[in-house]
């Protein structure tokens, strides 16, 4: 029995059972475009219809939106979505398209939305045929969220929206937008107000969507600029004026301590599983030559993959301490420290990985005779979208040291 | 076998931790600590072997002080992670009393097979012990001795020997004709002589020991099995006092950061005084992780008890360094005297840190397991 079986209730037993027998028979066929690494980094239509075309056949089977009600297009089980994500993880399917809205708008949706607006929506969100986008940050308002200035104003039952938003990635694919605006300028929180968003109907008609091109090449995110966009009140999750806390559902989900867990597939065998983790980071020091001699025999080089070796079983046995009651002085300590620790792991791992690649680490995706590909150098780069998106590492140590430490507020 | 979600840390476990929480919070106050052991600040000093020997005796009378003894031996029998929850409270008290000794006498007599039988009962009875088996330049390869037996008699020194003059018995490793053999020896047999180290920690006192024609009683003649198979215990128990004094560390300065008031702020207010108590929290809770983990593989899966082992003491080394520095640091000026509490867990960690290894100690020998050895 798998590790992940041992404490299955009988439901997520035969679930899990079903899961791995559907999936042993419907594996997705090779892709024939090169995967990007994450969803985040979808660059084309044929990507994404790849992707999306396993979501839809993974929802049809079950497995995505699995603890959601049925009304709303879930499967109605307890506690199931866990199993089905550890199933195609250890079947190494591709990832699901529709992160945003599987991670962050379905939940949200779900908890603060009208039973009307979640049966329309929630379903052709949990099959991927509607993209979703985020749209929190803003020029003036990044650490800083509840500065946000985008503004709608009431005319009759409808608003009507004018702002900016920034790093929206996949606008270029979504058909909707999660949307966190101003609806009273008096008030910094409380003036705050939550809509979802149908911008791609909306495009060159008050949605103006333009892509913006990551240090690493890749696109994926974009502004989007509202101009005089109307929408209908039925958009509105929560009251008027409860936007922060409604906020505050998507970004708890956004850094997994959610109640909801996200349906996540992933661990595809294309090349970004080539980085992020220390096994890998040994592989290659074993493939990388220093001083005419493997670099896995280099004393400085062991001493500082081991302490990335460490750091990495650390988080690890954090997770598993984080359920166990009695070895926790603070209910929420270890949890909020996940965020923080996964993302500077990462960067540090990647950071190390280009030290141990030495001269090759200057060759890129293009060059035919860069290490794995050219994959370690774009992974550094990309472990600081990881540092910086979805609260900083700076805002997350606030976070800990003011609601685990009990510390004086910083402004 | 497969580990347990919890690491194997049961109710029986927790209700341990809770008890130890409140025997030290209720008899052992910090202050009463300080009022103990900081009488003489000379630097200079000879150090004392201040203690508690009425404390001491109630945490036998409890059964704390032979937790890891097999019940076959008339010990409790409780599992590392257990006895790993009980000295993390210890080390948040810093109390000073030999149980980290007896603890590591215990497991290594353990792996001793039957020939450690007759001196696990003398534990159980209540007799503290201590390992007296590192030679005059602290090497921590288990192997170095510079005790020779000869006809059954010891001779020669023992270095770096830890709470020995409040212990009663010692396990000895030294040369024999058939190898490495350990002995066990009383603290008080004819030819023992215990010359106290003048140490930087206060909480604790270490000697070293020369024995001159000592009659010793040896338990085995494979001294290097039974302590290679005893020293990840005997790391993660270290590193479990260390993760329980950075706590002591972490939680009183960021009280002291609360209360403290600068620019008409607390101190904490500020990020630069914050972002560093968050750093040593987040390092406080990888270091606990791999303790508990690593206790979890020794109780259930010795495969990877070594490597486990080596992961949270190397941590835990880090951890006393890091949480050490930020408490006095942060504690700014009345951090830096005698009379504030801090120096005092200062001094046990720098002692712990180094004691059966540092981090990068540990870390060279994990470099060898996880990435193979350099030829």
């Amino acid at each position: 029995m798998s590790d992940d079986a041992r404490k299955d209730t009988q439901e997520q037993a035969d679930f899990r059972q079903y899961c791995r027998g559907w999936l042993a028979d419907n594996r997705p066929p090779e892709p024939t475009v090169r995967l990007p690494l994450s969803p985040l980094e979808i660059m084309t239509t044929e990507q994404l219809c790849y992707l999306q075309d396993w979501q839809q056949s993974a929802y049809d089977a079950g497995l995505v939106g699995c603890d959601y009600p049925q009304e709303v297009g879930g499967g109605g089980c307890k506690d199931c979505q866990r199993v089905a994500n550890e199933e195609m993880l250890r079947a190494r399917t591709p990832f699901f398209p529709n992160v945003i809205g599987l991670g962050m708008a379905a939940p949200t949706v779900f908890y603060h939305g009208q039973e009307e607006l979640k049966q329309n929506l929630l379903p052709r969100l949990f099959s991927g045929e509607d993209i979703w986008c985020q749209g929190f940050s803003e020029p003036g308002a990044g650490s800083d969220l509840a500065n946000v200035q985008t503004f709608a104003e009431r005319k009759g039952d409808k608003w009507v929206i004018n702002g900016h938003k920034v790093w929206t990635s996949l606008a270029h694919f979504a058909e909707w937008m999660i949307l966190l605006l101003r609806t009273d300028k008096s008030h910094k929180y409380d003036g705050l107000s939550y809509f979802v968003v149908p911008i791609r109907a909306a495009l060159g008609d008050g949605v103006t969507v333009r892509p913006l091109i990551k240090m690493t090449g890749e696109t994926g995110f974009n502004e989007v600029i509202f101009d005089n966009l109307e929408v209908d009140d039925s958009y509105r999750l929560d009251e008027l004026g409860k936007g922060w806390q409604v906020a505050m559902t998507t970004l708890l989900h956004e850094r997994g301590a959610g109640e909801l867990q996200t349906p996540r597939a992933g661990g595809m065998k294309s090349k970004a599983t080539h980085t992020t983790n220390t096994a890998n980071l040994i592989e290659l020091a074993r493939n990388s030559v220093r001083d005419g001699e493997p670099a896995s025999a280099d004393p400085l080089l062991r001493d500082r993959i081991v302490q990335q070796v460490i750091r990495e079983q650390g988080l690890a046995l954090n997770q598993q301490r984080a359920r166990v009651p009695a070895l926790l002085d603070h209910p929420m300590r270890v949890q909020l420290q996940n965020k923080l620790l996964m993302t500077e792991i990462s960067q540090d791992t990647a950071a190390l990985a280009l030290e141990i690649e030495g001269a090759s680490a200057s060759l890129y995706l293009g060059d035919d005779n860069a290490p794995v590909g050219g994959q370690w150098p774009m992974a550094y780069m990309n472990s600081y979208g990881m540092t910086i998106a979805a609260g900083t590492s700076e805002v997350q140590r606030n976070i800990l040291g003011e609601r685990v430490l009990g510390l004086a507020k910083s402004k | 076998m497969a580990k347990a979600d919890n690491f194997g840390f049961g109710e029986e476990a927790a209700l341990l931790k809770e008890s130890a929480r409140k025997f030290f919070t209720d008899n052992f106050p910090t202050d009463a600590l300080h009022a103990l052991v900081a009488t003489d600040p000379s630097p200079e000093r000879m150090s004392d072997c201040a203690w508690e020997r009425d404390l001491w005796q109630q945490l036998v009378d409890l059964g704390w002080s032979m937790l890891a003894v097999p019940e076959s031996a008339g010990g409790v029998g409780m599992p590392l992670v257990a006895v790993a929850g009980l000295v993390e409270e210890l080390g948040r008290a810093a109390f000073p009393c030999p149980l980290l000794g007896t603890l590591n006498a215990t497991y290594v007599l353990i792996a001793c097979g039957d020939g450690g039988q007759a001196a696990l009962e003398e534990i159980a009875a209540g007799q503290a012990a201590t390992l007296a088996i590192t030679n005059h330049q602290g090497d921590w390869n288990v192997s170095q001795t510079e005790v020779s037996c000869e006809d059954g008699k010891l001779s020669g020194s023992a270095w770096f020997v830890q709470d020995a003059r409040k212990t009663d018995r010692l396990l000895v490793s030294a040369r024999s004709p058939a190898g490495l053999s350990l002995y066990w020896v009383a603290t008080d047999a004819p030819g023992v002589s215990i010359h106290a180290d003048a140490i930087l920690d206060l909480t604790r006192d270490q000697a070293h020991i020369s024995f001159d024609a000592v009659e010793a009683e040896e338990v085995t003649n494979n001294a290097l099995a039974a302590l290679e198979q005893a020293m990840p215990a005997i790391w993660i128990i270290l590193a479990a006092d260390i993760v329980g004094a950075a706590e002591w560390q972490l939680q009183t300065t960021v009280e002291y950061a609360s209360a403290r008031q600068q620019f008409d702020h607390p101190l904490g207010f500020f990020q630069a005084v914050k972002h560093p108590l968050v750093d040593v929290m987040v390092q406080i809770d990888q270091s606990k992780s791999l303790v508990y983990g690593a206790a979890c593989s020794v109780d259930m899966e010795p495969a990877r008890a070594l490597q486990d082992a080596h992961m949270a003491k190397a941590s835990a080394s880090e951890t006393a360094a890091f949480a050490s520095g930020r408490s006095i640091q942060c504690h700014g000026g009345i951090g830096f005297t005698w009379e504030c509490f801090v120096h005092l867990y200062f001094k046990r960690q720098k002692h712990s840190q180094m004691l059966w290894g540092d981090a990068g100690w540990h870390r060279r020998r994990l470099a060898d397991i996880l990435i193979g050895e350099v030829a």
